[in-house]
């Protein structure tokens, strides 16, 4: 079963190959039914690989299937080839498992969507970029891969090119991405100088031989390639502007699977983390535990039901980086495959709610949706009490591995993670009550609104608020389960029970702790539930008051009880750091951008079209050459 | 008494140089295609004196045969460069180098 | 008196007639089009093209045949030490027939569209090749010059052929004026190169300066500022920057398929040329001339990509784009001259033949799309005329994807390989600086393909669109596209074969 590790990727190829010939005549929705099935059948096959690593000793799980030799390198190769072994398969999982849901998904939500079939094209291509990013058995496929989601999920941001803001979207995508691709390919030429290979065996077995220097700079440009992928402080800021592309976009990549590169990454490399010197992980756990807590504070004041869940996913990679950075490379996975679990299943149910209001995505406007969309609000509230943290859910389970090891790093990185923690479990909190408690504001809504006659209104024609169709809440039900028992994978309780710290020991190590854990964790859970209850004090009880008249005002009087909750001093707090994300750190990248752009704009002016000038030019780099050959050279 | 300087291959060299650099200076200043070709005309002899002064002081004959290619070689360009002039100033009489300037940035 | 006739007879330099069958048969070809066409009324549709196709193919074979024989008995010097029959060179020669092959597939069409008739076009190609492989293979300077001048005069006359077009005729100008204004620099470096050694045989030169390493004051003096006007005039030619203000408007003002030839064609044997001068005689003034190549990579490659980003006409930023092409070759050779002392088989020469020829297949089937394109007058090469052709044309766009991706060098693709050879050749010669640079450089470079695969696949369409005259892609286009992105994946795929074939 090993042997087949290469149709994982293979079939979504091959759903891309037949969407792209035949994708208008299979048409809506027939398309989407056949690219979930591809990438279905890729998780069976998965599967498959799964329970064959499973039956070997854990020493043997490891198995590369090289296709053919790719790029010669004197006496050795580059191959293109797939690595099967536990941290890849368990990718594999999530990402074919999370991805056929969200594929399935995207029929009801896409439907009637002019370029349904086009959608499902970029899906299948995305799926097997992140296959091939995943299963890479050396860094030149994995880059290969990580180019792919790069470029797939640039045009899925803009799939909604009409909007201008979509555009310009996509745009800081691939500039900050490029730079984060930067990284990655310098990593990979530094570990090639040192090691001679790219394969992740052989960069894995020479780490111990490597100095310290070159192992800190393969880390530490690796790093940077991590932050571009996984939206870390400072390139994080293309991803809240991602949210432009369609839910299942949102969904699929933007918060399970591809932004979780950057983590798998460092995991993949950790032999090298290990023995780079020890400022390189410090800067990684600091890296991470500032893009958390600043993410969540700038979550707290947003009102775009999709901005909220994005800032959040932020935040989340940071805890992932976090751990990274502490040398928990098994807490970081299993926050990865928890937090795409729940995630997954905030924004889809976000997409249904979308859906559901006609494309309105201002909380602001939204209020007492769990009795017209019950399934949506019920798995909601799931993903809402797993990321909150809240026992038994699956998002308290992985949080509270990566805090007891950032406890273990340095007491201020628990801290930061506790605070974060806290202001998560609030915004959070916030948004569900916004949504689905409270008045129903959405009728004035649509007044102003619905009129505009966004994507997809008329398909609907009416103005109620409605449930979805069976193929978009079936996942939201998956995932809600998924993310009741997702802490099951690995339970803290005896060594037999941390059943993914097992598994993926022979890839990442262990990571062992001998601080008490059941101190820290009721720390958490007290924080966890400080945080619901604040915010439930803040946004529930104000609705008992006197409805007041507008709804508007209404709105802006959610606004007023975070400034009465927060104080003056701590709202404007939040409020700088909303203006700092959108001003200074924007303009830092768009800045770059523009850079370039006005420096060949100067540049232009010298192509002035006159041969005469040209000809000066050259004739001026003819004395400058004279001078560095004549004079320097010669007589100096 | 006049003293009378027995001219070396380094005054015919300079002389080749400036040549040389009379000949670009036109290139950068003169506007009439028809005169930038024969200043590149003038840049190519004054190398061809050059390979003459050195061939002399050489004792070499390699220098002095090459001018001969060098010369068809010129030959060869006016006859081009003609044939574009000819083709521009149909269109566009009188056109100095400087109206020839559509293509830019 | 029989006595007195053997003593007058001359010697001239034993030739090696086979050796030079490539160059005969490309000449030959020239002249019969030129002759037979001359003479016959107008040949029916296709016929001058496929005759051109036929030579150039001819004229490859051949060249496969010497590579053979170089296999078995080595290199050697061809007409009295003038040339080269060596791998570089008949690498090269492969090379320059591709282009060829290439090119006539483009013209065909375009000049029936055009209203153009005739095989002059097709007559040019052939004896610009031949002027390219010669300069390519020369071991003389003067050899070099001679080449160097028969594709340049073929090449201003081709830029100006489109008759109907002022930019067509404006970018001869341009380009016979600079060209004969670098051309001049090159000679004065080689006489000033011939008055410090004493020879214009680049054999000649490497070993006298071997032989002589401390020179007097002015010897050293005339050499070094030979090397320089050296250095200016291929730098022009390869249109680095900054002698490169000729190519965007020459690019943009010439018939596309003369285009297509010029940045195949003329980069590939001015490349060549320039390995063989720095590292076949030059060798001795590495120190001297590296730092300057260095400079100039560097300034192209940033210069190549940074000014691509403003660019709204397609042609233009194909232009730009070639100049990045020739800092990443430039990076090569800047890497080869870190061991100049072994002429030839230098780290880097490889990977830039490589390049060279990865590259003319390459432009050949992204010029062949433009071609397509540009429509009937061919103007319509800005990216507006890209608009939609997603949806029109979805092969021809997809296709012109593959070429795109590969000319920003992602992996798969032939552009790929070719890239990671010339950095990774630097890596190895320890040159970082270079190699990070070329990388930045290719962060930025990948904004203007996905320029024109955006105006493809997503612009949206316009008022007016639809009134535009429809993209055409007549079979011997179609022929071109094909083998371009078949080579491009397959290499992409699997290079093994091509990187161990390359000298």
């Amino acid at each position: 079963m090993l042997d087949v590790v290469w149709l994982i990727p293979a079939l979504p190829l091959a759903g891309f190959l037949c969407i792209l010939l035949f994708g208008r005549k299979l048409g809506d929705p027939k398309a989407g039914y056949f690219a979930t099935a591809m990438v279905a059948g890729s998780f069976v096959v998965t599967l498959g690989v799964f329970f064959d690593l499973l039956s070997k000793t854990a020493e043997e799980r490891h198995h590369v299937k090289t296709l053919f030799q790719w790029v010669p390198l004197g006496s050795a190769h580059i191959d293109l080839a797939f690595l099967a072994d536990p941290l890849s398969i368990t990718m594999c999982l999530f990402v074919t498992g999370i991805g056929s849901l969200i594929h399935l998904y995207a029929i009801g939500y896409m439907h009637g969507d002019p370029r349904f079939s086009k959608f499902f094209l970029y899906l299948n291509l995305f799926a097997f970029s992140m296959l091939m990013l995943v299963l890479g058995s050396n860094m030149l496929v994995t880059f290969l891969g990580w180019e792919g989601v790069g470029t797939c999920s640039y045009f899925l941001i803009s799939f909604w090119h009409e909007k201008d803001s979509a555009a310009t979207a996509g745009k800081k995508a691939f500039v900050t991405n490029r730079v984060g691709d930067w990284g990655f390919m310098m990593a990979m030429f530094f570990a090639f100088w040192a090691v001679g290979s790219l394969d992740y065996s052989a960069i894995n077995g020479a780490a111990a031989s490597l100095s310290v220097t070159t192992a800190t700079a393969i880390a530490l440009f690796a790093f940077i390639g991590a932050c571009g992928k996984s939206a870390q402080l400072p390139l994080y800021l293309w991803l809240p502007d991602a949210m432009e592309g369609p839910t299942p976009v949102s969904a699929l990549i933007h918060a399970a699977t591809m932004v979780t590169a950057g983590v798998y990454l460092m995991c993949r490399i950790s032999p090298i983390l290990n023995v780079a010197s020890s400022y390189a992980p410090t800067i990684i756990a600091i890296v991470g535990a500032a893009t958390a807590l600043y993410a969540a504070c700038v979550a707290v004041a947003q009102n775009d039901i999709k901005k909220v869940l994005a800032y959040s996913t932020v935040s989340q990679l940071g805890y992932m980086f976090l751990a990274v950075g502490s040398g928990a490379y098994t807490a970081a996975i299993f926050h990865m495959v928890t937090h795409a679990f729940f995630k997954a299943l905030l924004f889809l149910g976000a997409g249904s709610v979308i859906h559901g209001m006609h494309h309105e995505q201002d909380m602001r406007r939204m209020g007492a949706l769990r009795k017209l969309m019950p399934i949506t609000a019920a798995t909601f509230i799931i993903g809402w009490l797993a990321i909150a943290g809240v026992p038994p859910f699956a998002g308290f389970w992985s949080k509270d591995d990566i805090l007891l090891a950032a406890y273990d790093k340095n007491i201020v990185l628990w801290v930061v993670g506790l605070v974060t923690a806290l202001l998560t479990a609030f915004y959070m909190t916030r948004q569900v009550i916004m949504v689905f408690y409270g008045e129903a504001r959405w009728h004035d809504a649509h007044e102003e609104h619905g009129a505009a006659g966004d994507l997809g209104v008329s398909a609907h024609g009416d103005l109620e608020p409605h449930e979805s169709p069976w193929m978009m809440v079936t996942p939201l039900v998956v995932l809600a389960g998924l993310s009741i028992v997702g802490g099951g994978l690995n339970l803290p309780f005896k060594e037999s029970t941390e059943r993914l710290a097992l598994w993926l020991e022979p890839v990442v190590g262990v990571h062992t702790s001998t601080t008490a854990k059941l101190p820290l964790a009721l720390v958490a859970i007290a924080v966890g539930l400080v945080g619901i209850a604040g915010a439930y004090a803040v946004y529930y009880f104000k609705k008992v008051k006197p409805v007041e008249p507008k709804i508007l005002a209404d709105a802006w009087g959610y606004d007023r009880a975070v400034s009465a909750f927060m104080g003056g001093p701590g709202r404007k707090a939040f409020d700088g750091v909303a203006w700092a994300d959108a001003h200074l750190i924007d303009g830092a990248v768009n800045g770059s951008g523009e850079l370039v752009r006005g420096a060949a704009g100067q540049v232009r002016k010298l192509q002035t079209g006159n041969v005469r000038n040209y000809a000066a030019a050259i004739g001026a780099s003819v004395v400058l050459l004279l001078v560095w050959f004549v004079v320097i050279r010669g007589l100096l | 008494m006049i003293a009378v300087a027995h001219p070396t291959t380094t005054w015919y060299l300079l002389l080749s140089a400036l040549l040389f650099a009379i000949g670009v200076v036109g290139v950068l200043v003169r506007r009439n295609p028809l005169v930038l070709f024969m200043c590149i005309e003038l840049m190519l002899n004054a190398v061809n004196l050059s390979f003459v002064a050195f061939a002399k002081r050489m004792g070499d004959i390699g220098g002095e045969s090459t001018v001969f290619f060098v010369m068809v070689v010129a030959a060869a360009e006016v006859v081009v460069g003609l044939g574009i002039v000819v083709a521009i100033l149909r269109r566009k009489p009188n056109a100095t180098t400087d109206d020839l300037s559509e293509l830019k940035g | 008196m029989g006595a007195l006739l053997a003593a007058d007879t001359l010697h001239g330099p034993k030739v090696d007639w086979f050796a030079l069958t490539p160059l005969i048969i490309l000449l030959g070809g020239a002249m019969v089009l030129l002759l037979v066409a001359a003479l016959t009324p107008a040949w029916p549709k296709r016929a001058y093209a496929l005759f051109t196709v036929a030579v150039g193919s001819a004229a490859a074979v051949m060249s496969f045949i010497l590579w053979d024989r170089i296999n078995h008995q080595g290199a050697k010097t061809l007409v009295g030490d003038a040339m080269w029959l060596d791998k570089p060179g008949v690498w090269i020669a492969i090379t320059v027939c591709i282009g060829v092959v290439m090119a006539a597939l483009l013209t065909d069409d375009y000049l029936r569209r055009e209203g153009i008739d005739g095989p002059e076009l097709y007559v040019l190609y052939l004896l610009a090749a031949l002027g390219a492989i010669v300069m390519a293979s020369a071991n003389d300077l003067i050899v070099l010059f001679l080449g160097l001048e028969i594709l340049s005069l073929a090449l201003y006359v081709m830029a100006a052929s489109h008759r109907k077009r002022a930019d067509s005729q404006e970018s001869g100008l341009k380009y016979f004026i600079l060209g004969g204004f670098s051309s001049a620099f090159l000679l004065y470096g080689i006489a000033l190169i011939y008055g410090s050694s004493g020879s214009t045989n680049l054999g000649k030169i490497e070993s006298y300066f071997r032989l002589n390493p401390i020179l007097d004051h002015s010897k050293e003096t005339l050499a070094l500022a030979g090397v320089a006007l050296l250095i200016v005039g291929l730098a022009f030619k390869v249109a680095a920057v900054p002698f490169h203000f000729w190519s965007p408007d020459v690019y943009e003002g010439a018939p596309t398929p003369v285009t297509a030839f010029m940045a195949s064609v003329g980069k590939a044997a001015a490349f060549a040329a320039m390995l063989r001068v720095l590292l076949q005689g030059l060798p001795h003034w590495a120190q001297d001339y590296r730092p300057a190549i260095w400079t100039i990579a560097v300034l192209t490659l940033v210069g190549g990509s940074v000014m691509a980003v403003v660019q709204t006409n397609v042609k233009r930023m194909l232009a730009f784009s070639s100049i990045s092409h020739a800092g990443y070759l430039l990076v090569g050779v800047e890497a080869a001259a870190h061991n100049a002392g072994n002429g030839l088989s230098s780290t880097g020469v490889s990977s830039v033949l490589m390049y060279l020829l990865v590259y003319t297949v390459l432009v050949g089937g992204t010029f062949a799309v433009v071609t397509a394109v540009g429509r009937t007058g061919d103007g319509a090469t800005d990216l507006a005329g890209f608009r939609g052709l997603g949806r029109s044309k979805p092969a021809l766009a997809l296709g012109m994807t593959v070429l795109l991706l590969a000319q920003a060098g992602v992996p798969l693709t032939s552009g790929f390989v070719a890239k990671f050879g010339v950095i990774g050749d630097a890596v190895r010669v320890h040159s970082y600086a270079i190699a990070i640079i070329a990388m930045v450089s290719a962060v930025i470079a990948a904004f203007l393909y996905l320029r024109i695969m955006i105006s493809m696949w997503i612009a949206e369409p316009e008022a007016g669109d639809d009134a535009r005259e429809a993209v055409r892609v007549p079979a011997l286009l179609c022929v071109a596209i094909t083998l371009s992105v078949g080579f491009t994946l397959a290499i992409g795929f699997f290079p093994d074969w091509l990187i161990h074939a390359a000298p």
